[in-house]
């Protein structure tokens, strides 16, 4: 595990042609690093502490080598450890009260006021594997390119990025965030891949979150609009295994159309569900293989990306890391 | 697996508190879990140990609290538990339920010493 980031060993999540990168510290500051220059060769065994920094940056480090500064996160000087901390036999409780999403939904927050500042409008697309998102999404960007929409994609897989090349073939820019072991995208990871591509001024930024099911509901990115994709060769009951998904849903996509007959799908019965779960959640029909029902999804991203809020300043680059 | 992740937030809020408290052992870490949390108990608990690993709240015995889901029904106006998204009214057997509780998710104390 890294001493400055907390990143995994594996140092399983990364993002396409990345150098540093920042993360979210849990006190809710920004620090920014790059792996290559400590290679997270370093162990960080029994005598690891942390120290808060006067500017607010939490580190972690040990003393290997007895008391040696450990210069490799670049912010640390000697500093002595009086008092030492103790071991005091007394058993104590300490009340906490946090709530364990907070440390994503602080990083979502600065995503949101940053889409907010640039005026770009954000749809966090979320699916089962194989329920369409990329196919959908080229035919939405050959269809938004074509209005001079300024247009930008990320995309999370686990590993591979065989769905960033797809979205590129089309002209537009994307990103490609591998997950490693994790099945979902974050706030963080979001904020990481900003700093590789930053989003469209202006225009509209499209996230294909990992496809699961299940814990991607849980994680805001701080998004306009989460849309999830249902196909009818998934069966009529996902809204009902799925609830925490479709619960959270601005527009259930219910895609694949094309094979509604040949399967016997039973429409009706998937919208009962969805509405059961969530009777706000707006629902679409399409075929992201014939472009049937693409009109009434592009005039939804055009109303949904004249609800957002966007601030009319011109964005801040200081607040941004370098 | 998302209780990896989630169990990976608990250590770095418990890591923080213990600094912030100059504690030198964590005891037990206890938790609220609400039933519509979407958090499943015995993975978090198994993604826990591993996340605690090398950090000073490996060890720790992990407490957790469960709160019943509720929700208000727009059917017959009565305010009930559920334990699912779901559930039908128990009263009405209405499906027009809006959750109005249980899907919290905290670090509630810990114990140290
Ligand atoms: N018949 C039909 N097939 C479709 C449609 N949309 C996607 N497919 C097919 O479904 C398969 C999976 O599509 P993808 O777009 O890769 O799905 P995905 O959700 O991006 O998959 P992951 O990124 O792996 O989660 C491909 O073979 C597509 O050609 C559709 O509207 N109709
Ligand atoms: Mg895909
Ligand atoms: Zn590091
Ligand atoms: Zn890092
Ligand atoms: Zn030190
Ligand atoms: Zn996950
Ligand atoms: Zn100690
Ligand atoms: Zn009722």
């Amino acid at each position: 595990m890294c001493g400055t980031c907390g990143c995994g060993d594996e140092a399983s999540i990364s993002v396409e042609g990345e150098g540093e990168h920042v993360h979210v510290l849990a006190d809710g500051s920004v620090i920014q690093h790059r792996h290559g220059d400590h290679a997270h060769a370093h162990s960080h065994a029994s005598d690891e502490h942390e120290h808060l920094l006067p500017d607010g940056r939490v580190v972690r480090h040990t003393h290997e080598g007895g008391g040696e500064p450990h210069p490799a996160h670049g912010v640390m000087t000697t500093h002595d450890h009086t008092p030492p901390h103790q071991h005091d036999a007394e058993v104590r409780r300490i009340a906490v009260e946090q709530d364990v999403m907070a440390k994503n939904d602080r990083a979502a927050e600065l995503n949101r006021v940053r889409f907010a500042a640039e005026n770009t409008f954000v749809v966090n697309l979320m699916s089962s594997p194989g329920s369409g998102k990329t196919t959908l999404l080229v035919r939405t960007l050959e269809a938004l390119k074509g209005r001079g929409q300024k247009l930008a994609v990320i995309e999370g897989d686990q590993q591979t990025t065989l769905d960033a090349d797809r979205i590129r073939a089309t002209g537009v820019p994307a990103v490609q965030v591998n997950t490693g072991k994790g099945c979902h995208l974050d706030a963080e990871m979001i904020m990481r891949a900003l700093a590789k591509q930053p989003a469209p001024v202006g225009g509209t930024l499209f996230i294909e979150n990992v496809g699961n099911l299940v814990c991607p509901a849980g994680f805001d990115l701080g998004e306009g609009k989460k849309v999830v994709i249902a196909s009818v060769t998934e069966g009529e009951e996902k809204p009902l295994k799925y609830p925490d998904m479709f619960a959270v849903a601005d527009l259930v996509l219910v895609n694949k159309i094309d094979l509604v007959d040949a399967l016997g799908f039973d429409l009706p019965a998937l919208e009962k569900n969805v509405k059961r779960v969530n009777p706000k959640a707006a629902l679409l029909k399409v075929s992201a293989r014939s472009g049937a029902g693409f009109d009434a999804w592009l005039a939804w991203l055009d109303a949904s990306a004249r609800q957002t809020p966007s601030v009319k300043t011109p964005p801040s680059r200081e607040a941004r890391p370098a | 697996m998302h209780e990896v992740a989630l169990a990976q937030s608990i250590v770095d809020i418990v890591r923080e508190q213990a600094r912030a408290n100059h504690a030198g052992c964590v005891k037990a870490v206890f938790l609220r879990i609400g039933a519509l949390a979407n958090v499943e108990p015995e993975a978090l608990s198994f993604g826990f140990e591993s996340a605690a690993r090398g950090t000073i709240a490996e060890g720790a015995l992990l407490q957790i609290e469960r709160t019943p889901g509720s929700a208000f029904c727009a059917g017959c106006g009565a305010d009930v538990q559920v334990e699912s998204r779901v559930a039908l009214c128990p009263s009405c057997g209405s499906g027009q339920l809006l959750i109005t509780g249980g899907e919290e998710f905290r670090v509630t104390e810990l114990e140290v010493s």
